[in-house]
């Protein structure tokens, strides 16, 4: 039985015990609240770095609701990176396409390819229930016995010290003990327990206006792409989308407006007219129905000594875009690598404040494009519909005019222009990936550059084959991979755990390489 | 040259009425609503063929009410 009333159950999993303490106090290095896909996530980089890690889950279960859907290709390198991408490709729906409809007509007024550069190993976006997603990352963390993740564990009160936090928890059984943790990381939602019992902040806009999902399970035939409509005639003057996920299941999204009547909304018989209206007269199941509203919202800072927030916790973002829990993977696959430096005791603790600035710019970039979508979905005045509305019939016939049709600007990896641990570029470039830039994946030997990559850092070089620094691994590129990063003969990248690139050089500079490296690791403001 | 260009560009006294003859008879007909359209997708068509961020940005800054700055 689920400990928590009222939400769907995908997996029963059932609460843990209380620890038996003797009265003093339980202690992790890292603990985990939340085991949401990002604090699983979390787990699962800091498990697999060899870290004991504890996470808390407020729930006993995987809940079976309906969350996000839509991952995009660096979640999906991140998940590979974290060894469970292929179960994550294997069930997902594949997709690089959206098309944007107005109005009655049948052709799309735009288009776009999520993945216009290919022979990449993974594709622009997969579609698939957050379920699953948790479920695998569970399995990994599962397999590493330094990670323990407690369920029905609840935090009442956090108290934050210099070295760390001291955690006040009660267990399903009963059990009441205090957890002290050298580093508290909160990735538990939108709610953020850990935030609130701070009293931090949380600030930014909501907008005025109710979106109902309806996910439905149906036998449909259409192609694997993201349809958006602007004003369709089965949803006069809003908007509305459809996004297929595996198992038969549908996800429509339906623009309602400000004013009206949430528990109403969702009835089965007010939905039914909506599917009904948009589809035909086709025989479905509810799997889901549900309406929200959303926020643009983000913490001030998301390091507060040795607390750190991550995901939904940190930051908000409307739907358009996917760049909520990809939003969530980003931050994990930030913090994961510079976490383990500091508690190996190989980067000073400073380095963590460069997942804040590094976090904040994703976080940034997200809320912007986010914000932007909905002004355009839901125009605020008279001017700004008329302007949308041009925008749309310009777009019918003028090419110049579809750049400007924003139905959500879908999720890719943020870059850090101005980030401190990269080493800036001296040399001309004309081509390649700047530092603060994630290296694009290409064909690598029988496999793909970015799995070749893995959690290490790395020396990518093309035609030199010297002595990387210790902890560097070399790896020599050619062919597609090294015209991707720019490299001529002799030529080098420094490439952080998360794959972003740190340096590059025309010519490789040993002293130069190792400078990069100690920047890299925060060893230069 | 670059900067936007607010001495007079478009010839003689006629000219210039012929042209503002035709921008009032760009709404005749149209509803209000229908009109502010028509004025956004006049203002989207000349935007782009400017193409030239800056000189878009200084119209923007000239065409506000000064109030309103």
């Amino acid at each position: 039985m689920a400990n928590i009333p009222g939400i769907p159950v995908y997996k029963e999993i059932g609460a843990t015990p209380a620890p038996a303490t003797g009265g003093g106090a339980d202690r992790a290095r890292v603990v985990i609240v939340g085991a949401g896909p990002v604090g699983l996530a979390m787990a699962l980089d800091l498990g697999r770095r060899g870290h004991e890690v504890v996470v808390l889950s407020r729930l006993d279960f995987i809940a079976h609701a309906s969350k996000a859907i839509c991952f995009s290709k660096r979640s999906l390198d991140i998940l590979d990176r974290l060894g469970v991408g292929d179960p994550a490709l294997a069930k997902g729906v594949t997709w690089n396409v959206g098309k944007v409809y107005w109005g009655e007509a049948d052709d799309p007024v735009y288009q776009f390819d999520m993945l216009p550069v290919k022979d990449q190993k993974r594709p622009g976006f997969i579609n698939i229930q957050q379920y699953y997603i948790e479920e695998y990352l569970l399995d990994g963390v599962m397999k590493l016995p330094n990670v323990e993740v407690r369920w029905g564990h609840r935090v009442y009160g956090v108290t934050s010290k210099d070295d760390g936090a001291e955690l006040a928890v009660t267990a399903d059984d009963g059990g009441v003990y205090t957890l002290e943790a050298e580093w508290l990381i909160a990735c538990d939602g939108a709610r953020s327990t850990v935030r609130d019992l701070l009293g931090l902040d949380f600030e930014g806009r909501v907008f005025e206006d109710n979106f109902l999902i309806a996910d439905i399970r149906m036998k449909h035939e259409m192609p694997s792409e993201r349809w958006f409509w602007f004003d369709p005639p089965f949803n006069r003057g809003k908007s509305a989308l459809m996004h297929k996920q595996p198992d038969d299941v549908w996800r429509l999204d339906f623009q309602l407006g400000w004013d009206i009547d949430r528990a109403a909304a969702i009835r089965p018989e007010n939905v039914e007219p909506f599917v009904k209206a948009m589809l035909g007269d086709v025989e479905f199941e509810q799997e889901w129905y549900s309406v929200y509203t959303f926020q643009c919202r983000r913490m001030a800072r998301f390091v507060h000594g040795r607390t750190i927030f991550a995901g939904d916790s940190a930051h908000l973002v409307s739907p358009f875009g996917a760049r909520g829990c990809n939003g969530g993977f980003a931050d994990v696959d930030n913090l994961g690598w510079k976490l383990d430096l500091v508690l190996k005791g190989e980067a000073d603790e400073g380095l963590i404040e460069s997942y804040n600035d590094e976090a904040i710019t994703t976080a940034d970039e997200n809320i912007l494009n986010s914000s932007r979508s909905t002004d355009f979905l839901t125009p605020k005045s008279t001017a700004s519909q008329a302007l949308r509305d041009a925008v749309l019939e310009l777009a019918r016939d003028h090419a110049f005019a579809r750049p400007f049709v924003n139905s959500g600007r879908l999720s890719t990896a943020v870059h850090y222009p101005a980030s401190g641990l990269s080493t800036p570029d001296t040399e001309t470039w004309t081509s390649g990936v700047a530092p603060g830039a994630p290296v694009l994946d290409a064909p690598h030997g029988d496999g793909w550059l970015l799995d070749a990559l893995g959690d290490d850092f790395v020396l990518l070089t093309r035609g030199w084959q010297g002595e990387a620094p210790a902890g560097v691994r070399l790896i020599e590129i050619s062919g597609l991979a090294a015209e991707r990063l720019g490299l001529g003969e002799g030529g080098a990248a420094l490439v952080r755990p998360d794959h972003y690139v740190a340096a590059r050089w025309h010519t490789i500079d040993p002293a130069a390489v190792d400078a990069a490296l100690k920047r890299a690791k925060g060893g230069m403001a | 040259m670059t900067g936007l260009n607010t001495t007079p560009n478009l010839g003689t006294n006629a000219s210039a009425d012929d042209l503002y003859q035709k921008l009032v008879a760009l709404h005749d007909g149209l509803s209000e609503a229908d009109s502010l359209r028509v004025w956004a997708k006049l203002v989207l068509i000349l935007a782009n063929h400017i193409g030239d961020r800056e000189v878009i940005e200084q119209a923007i800054v000239a065409a506000r009410p000064v109030a309103a700055a």
